[in-house]
């Protein structure tokens, strides 16, 4: 199993600049100055790298789009404001090896001509701000940052950007309002960041992890990174596994693994504990459609699902789910899925920005509604008006926020509807034990011996 | 000058030419009528607004001619510009129709529907909306959210419970003064306009707000509970104003001023005044101008808009070309509030004093019969 980002990451003292210098940092940047910023953009584009930040974009053709206007400075944003329920990935890269996406930083901004950098951080990741300011002031010590990097008349500077706690601001353009000082509010598209992003400048926002894998694509070359993985979902990726799991925790994964591998093998999450049984799992942080475990595995045309972009969405929302941020998120039989939609349901009535009305008002009606249905003074009506809130909330909104947060309501219901039913005809019953695993495990072969 | 591209946008099998950077909203008021998509959000004499209501959104089944391809998502018609060849479905979109009855209804699961109190009532954008355009009843069935009510200074109240927070306020104050003591506090379900911390909203020309709120969430004060809007007759009159172009609406009632507006067009919209100024009206004139040996009389004036307050009740009332019948196969147009449509008690035929004892609705049946017998002749 082949790591390119945390390939390093178990080595002593690897956070400071001596020592990732020693492991071989910094390399990519040397070669990268010897290629033209064209060079780099067409080496990403052929590595097939797409956008780990959630929605999947390629990113050689994001950096292809900026314009270039004669006079203008453009910029480049690193969007570290991870806040997705289940993904924590970025984090683990940023704490443990600062430099390597202060390293894909500076790539990157060279390649697009970003003479100021900035990385948008979340707002509660704050020792995290000290250790990147800790790294990109060694950088910039030993001259790979400022002025002139390196002699080829090329200057950049990184600037850390703390957040102020909103989930929003994750959303490019809203990340692009809260940096120039304003609220989170997400601009209406188009004119789309690459035109006109912070300061009507041409601004390319990309994902921590999506800039720190330009550092292999340098490294080893487009080509040879796109032979990594399998079909479009080239590279690896990191995965952020949690929930009921024996070893929650960041992973990479070359997406050529099957899902069962990845949540029952001993390398990655170890099966789940005290021996219970696998009820569902949100594949990609939580904004992602949620799947049973019989769909899980198998989609449904019957065959095993992989550990990538294009597998997780086979069947589309009907039958599949997402790849997402990588928030991987699983369910044993004891959890609850009315419990954890009505949480999902609470934290995105939170954190809608308000903008809007189909999601500022659609998401606190969800969650009053899932609310009473979890507290046992549901309607049977209620279920089908969820679904209908959702349905109008889904596509009809500014950012994908709205859509976010109806896909696991719609999910949830579509996958587990008899839960919600059981919820909504035995109000008493189901405030003192679960549901349980029903018939989604049914086609799983038993793990352990308690079944 | 370069002569202007011109576009060609077909919205509901109307097709019209537009010139380059008209947005679809605006194309499909070139056209007028039905096709007019809602507009609760977007105003524009004021820059960035709209996109936020979301009640506006239309299907658009062809993007244009070089990319032909329809857009995957309804689109808001107020902030998408036309492209050459783009095909439009507003009226005809079950889609569109759809999620328009979707944000109505979710616009009004928190609004109080305090409408018998409301000042606003009878020219307010929110009751046009949900008549025009929502379902009967709603199906929300918890406690609306509250909040309390604010004295903005001597002149403007807020009623943040019925705020759709369209943002026009806050774009008003942006562009219109020099400085913005109001914008948008907290976010998502709570965000509210309100100052920081318990301000006046003290300014030449902040009396706007009044006038592009869509609902009644800014009132003005000096004509709170004074009168119901559709008992004063609208007359235009002007004034020297060294500040604002001086033109304005007077709201009568006999001799009395009861309020002072500015003028606005068929959309609901301020509209330029004669020598060319923008029609945005000081405080001066709104607020303390209240006797009609202030203004100079120019007579009544026609409320061009299709509200109770202009139902039937101005002679040469201009309605828009009605295509709906052309467009979807034969269904008729439903009036707003025409009520002389659907009662039968302005009809001449029945003598209501001639009826014994109140009247049933079995005499005005008979009453059918007759003319039906009359028409059959």
């Amino acid at each position: 199993m082949q790591k390119l980002l945390l390939e390093k990451d178990n080595v002593e003292g690897i956070r400071f600049y001596e020592t990732y210098r020693r492991e071989g940092g910094y390399k990519s940047v040397e070669k990268a100055f010897k290629m033209s910023p064209a060079d780099i953009v067409e080496e990403v584009k052929k590595s097939g790298l797409r956008g780990r930040g959630g929605a999947g974009f390629p990113t050689g053709m994001k950096w292809s789009f900026i314009a270039k206007p004669e006079g203008v400075p453009r910029h480049l944003v690193c969007n570290a404001d991870e806040s997705e329920p289940g993904t924590f990935k970025d984090r683990y890269l940023m704490e443990f090896i600062p430099h390597l996406l202060i390293e894909g930083l500076i790539v990157s901004s060279f390649a697009l001509g970003s003479n100021v950098t900035y990385i948008y951080i979340r707002g509660e990741y704050a020792w995290i701000v000290d250790i990147l300011e800790q790294a990109i002031a060694e950088a910039k010590n030993n001259g790979w940052l400022g002025k002139n990097i390196l002699g080829s008349g090329f200057d950049c500077e990184i600037y850390v950007h703390r957040g102020a706690g909103a989930y929003i601001c994750g959303e490019e353009t809203a990340l692009i309002e809260s940096l120039e000082g304003k609220r989170g509010n997400p601009r209406i598209k188009p004119p789309f960041p690459a035109i006109k992003g912070v300061w009507d400048r041409p601004t390319v926002v990309n994902n921590v992890e999506t800039l720190a894998a330009v550092v292999p694509i340098i490294n080893m070359g487009g080509d040879e990174y796109a032979k990594i993985g399998v079909g479009k979902s080239t590279g690896t990726k990191l995965m952020s596994a949690c929930g009921n799991i024996n070893k929650p925790g960041v992973y990479e994964i070359d997406m050529t693994i099957s899902v069962e591998e990845f949540i029952f093998s001993d390398e990655y999450c170890g099966g789940i504990p005290n021996g219970k049984r696998l009820k569902a799992c949100i594949p990609g942080g939580s904004s992602v459609p949620i799947l049973p475990a019989n769909l899980l595995l198998k989609t449904s045309k019957g065959e095993t699902r992989m550990m990538n972009y294009e597998s997780l969405a086979d069947g589309g929302f009907a039958t599949g789910s997402m790849m997402g941020s990588g928030g991987f998120i699983v369910f044993d039989e004891d959890q609850c899925v009315v419990r954890h939609t009505y949480t999902l349901a609470r934290f995105y009535r939170h954190e809608s920005c308000g903008q809007c009305s189909p999601c500022r008002e659609g998401t606190g009606w969800m969650e009053k509604i899932l609310k009473n249905i979890e507290y046992g003074k549901g309607k049977m009506s209620d279920i089908d008006l969820l679904w209908d809130i959702q349905s109008k909330i889904e596509g009809n909104t500014i950012c994908p926020l709205g859509d976010a947060a109806a896909w696991p309501v719609a999910a949830a219901i579509r996958h587990f509807r008899d839960e919600f039913e059981w919820h909504v005809l035995n109000p008493d019953e189901s405030q003192i034990r679960n549901y349980g695993l029903a018939h989604y495990a049914e086609p799983l072969t038993p793990k352990g011996e308690l079944v | 000058m370069a002569e202007q591209q011109l576009f060609k946008v077909t919205i509901d099998n109307i097709t019209i030419e537009v010139p380059a950077g008209t947005t679809i909203l605006n194309a499909a008021r070139m056209i007028g009528g039905d096709v007019v998509p809602p507009a609760m959000c977007y105003y524009s004499k004021l820059q960035n607004s709209g996109g936020k209501c979301r009640t506006c959104l239309v299907e658009v089944s062809k993007g244009s001619d070089k990319d032909p391809r329809p857009m995957p998502k309804l689109v808001a018609s107020c902030r998408t510009t036309v492209m050459d060849g783009m095909e439009v479905k507003n009226i005809t979109s079950q889609k569109a129709i759809e999620a328009r009855k979707g944000v109505v209804e979710m616009l009004l699961i928190n609004h109080p529907l305090d409408c018998p109190i409301c000042d606003q009532a009878g020219e307010c954008d929110l009751q046009d909306l949900s008549y025009g355009h929502g379902e009967d009843g709603s199906r929300f069935d918890f406690d609306k959210r509250i909040f309390d009510k604010h004295t903005l200074g001597p002149y403007i109240q807020l009623h943040m419970t019925r705020c759709i927070l369209c943002y026009r306020c806050v774009f008003v104050a942006d562009q219109l003064t020099q400085t913005r003591q109001h914008g948008i506090l907290d976010r998502g379900e709570r965000s509210e306009i309100a100052t920081y911390i318990e301000k006046n909203l003290d300014n030449d020309f902040i009396g706007n707000v009044i006038d592009v709120c869509p609902v009644g969430a800014l009132t003005d004060r000096t004509f709170r509970f004074k009168n119901r809007v559709w008992f004063t007759k609208p007359v235009d009159a002007h004034r020297d104003c060294p500040k604002c172009c001086g033109e304005v609406r007077l709201w009568m009632r006999g001799d009395e001023v009861f309020r002072v507006t500015a003028r606005r067009d068929e959309w609901g919209e301020i509209r330029d005044s004669s020598n060319g100024k923008t029609g945005w009206i000081c405080n001066e004139c709104r607020f303390e101008k209240k006797n009609t040996s202030d203004w100079v009389i120019e007579g009544t004036t026609k409320v061009n808009r299709h509200s109770v307050i202009a139902q039937n009740k101005y002679v040469g009332l201009k309605r828009p070309p009605e295509f709906i019948e052309e467009v979807m196969d034969g269904v008729k147009q439903r009036y707003m509030l025409d009520i002389h449509n659907v009662s039968e008690v302005n009809e001449p035929e029945i003598r209501l004093d001639l009826i014994e004892g109140p009247a049933h609705s079995e005499d005005f049946e008979i009453a059918d019969e007759k003319r039906e017998e009359k028409e059959n002749k």
